[in-house]
């Protein structure tokens, strides 16, 4: 049943996700888009979008919204709940554990291991967010010239440089949406 | 020890309401709000125990914000006090996304919110590039080699050889477990 499976998919994303909103895109990404194909991957980052312009934890924002696309609101609270149940069970027993024990050697250590894991996983998802922007293709497409998307790629590097020079997030992606209705209807 | 009446309840569910429902951003804009309430504003928990709860928030599983709310909670009223922070951090979201979310269904085939779309789809691009270098940056200063062969093989196994994400999340931990407990590799 859809809501089980979401209620479960998205547990199994929390229990692995370690290091912030970020951290939970590509594993999101992986299931809705890849594994699921309840969402395509612009959808998807349609979801990316908002929940950075939507208050709240990004992460929250993002199991919430592909929830609700997939199955409706009963469809977002069971997302949101496989998001946070196993949160409540693990930060409760850890804060017990931790002020009983003091230390958590080998916790830690599972934690330095998916950390790294994590960043190649936020890499390749960014591998296949610029394939999107600049090729509007989900897998690596054969002619490089012929799909290249100039104004894409334009907004893209300029939203980058933005970011670099610390400018503030719903800023770069406000101007980015703007950039692409005014290219997208002059050229 | 604090008192947990009804009132308390309602001014926790309160003010942890408020702030999840106006930060934009992740965990680390909401929890320095969630301290000036708690820790400024009510004096409910002191300002190192609300530092340790943070830690060990950012380092369990799951998303930061929804960690500290359910940290905090308990550690000033118990499980009653953690279900009341988390419900009061998640429903603002919940409730937002969900009018967001059927507002994007009728608008979304529209062709000009398809450029607008379009044109932040670049822009978010940029967003995640940007936390990529940022962690990368960090973590290849460390000049730790383990973590570095991590990085580069799970990259390498899940986008050219389309490996389940879970599976490498899995060995990754297991590799941890075994080789990476020293306090060098946080």
């Amino acid at each position: 049943m859809i809501y089980w499976l979401l209620f479960f998919e998205f547990a199994k994303i929390s229990l692995v996700c370690v290091g912030g909103g970020y951290a939970s895109m590509p594993l999101i990404q992986a299931a809705v888009v890849d594994t699921y194909h309840w969402l395509s991957l612009s959808e998807f980052i349609d979801i990316f979008t908002i929940s950075q312009m939507t208050p709240g934890p990004i992460g929250i924002n993002a199991a919430t919204f592909a929830g609700m696309k997939i199955a409706g609101l009963l469809g977002a609270v069971c997302a949101t709940a496989g998001f946070v149940t196993p949160s409540i069970f693990l930060c409760i027993a850890l804060a017990k554990i931790i002020f009983k024990y003091g230390d958590l050697g080998a916790i830690h250590g599972i934690l330095n291991g998916l950390r790294p894991a994590v960043m190649a996983l936020i890499a390749a998802a960014c591998v296949s967010f610029v394939l999107l922007a600049v090729w509007n293709a989900e897998k690596m497409p054969k002619d490089l010239l012929g799909t290249f998307d100039a104004k894409g790629a334009v907004i893209l590097i300029a939203a980058l440089i933005a970011v670099r020079m610390k400018i503030g997030v719903i800023k770069v992606l406000l101007a980015s949406g703007v950039a692409g209705l005014i290219l997208g209807l002059v050229i | 020890m604090i008192k947990t009446d009804k009132k308390f309840y309602w001014q926790l569910f309160k003010s942890t309401f408020i702030v999840s429902m106006f930060t934009v951003g992740g965990g680390y804009v909401i929890i320095p709000l969630l301290k000036a309430k708690y820790v400024d504003e009510y004096h409910w928990i002191t300002d190192e125990e609300t530092l340790n709860m943070v830690a060990i928030a950012q380092s369990t599983p799951g998303i930061m914000a929804v960690n500290t709310a359910i940290m905090l909670g308990y550690r000033m009223a118990g499980v009653a006090g953690a279900l009341t922070g988390m419900l009061a951090t998640v429903l603002p979201p919940l409730i937002v996304i969900t009018i967001v979310a059927t507002f994007y269904d009728l608008v979304a085939s529209n062709e000009y919110v398809q450029l607008v779309l379009k044109g932040m789809q670049c822009g978010a691009t940029a967003l995640l590039l940007n936390v990529a270098i940022d962690l990368l940056k960090k973590q290849f200063s460390k000049k730790l080699i383990l973590p570095i062969v991590i990085i580069l093989g799970t990259f390498v196994a899940n986008l050219f050889f389309g490996v389940n994400i879970m599976l490498l999340v899995a060995i990754d931990g297991i590799i941890g477990f075994f080789l990476l407990r020293d306090k060098k590799y946080e």
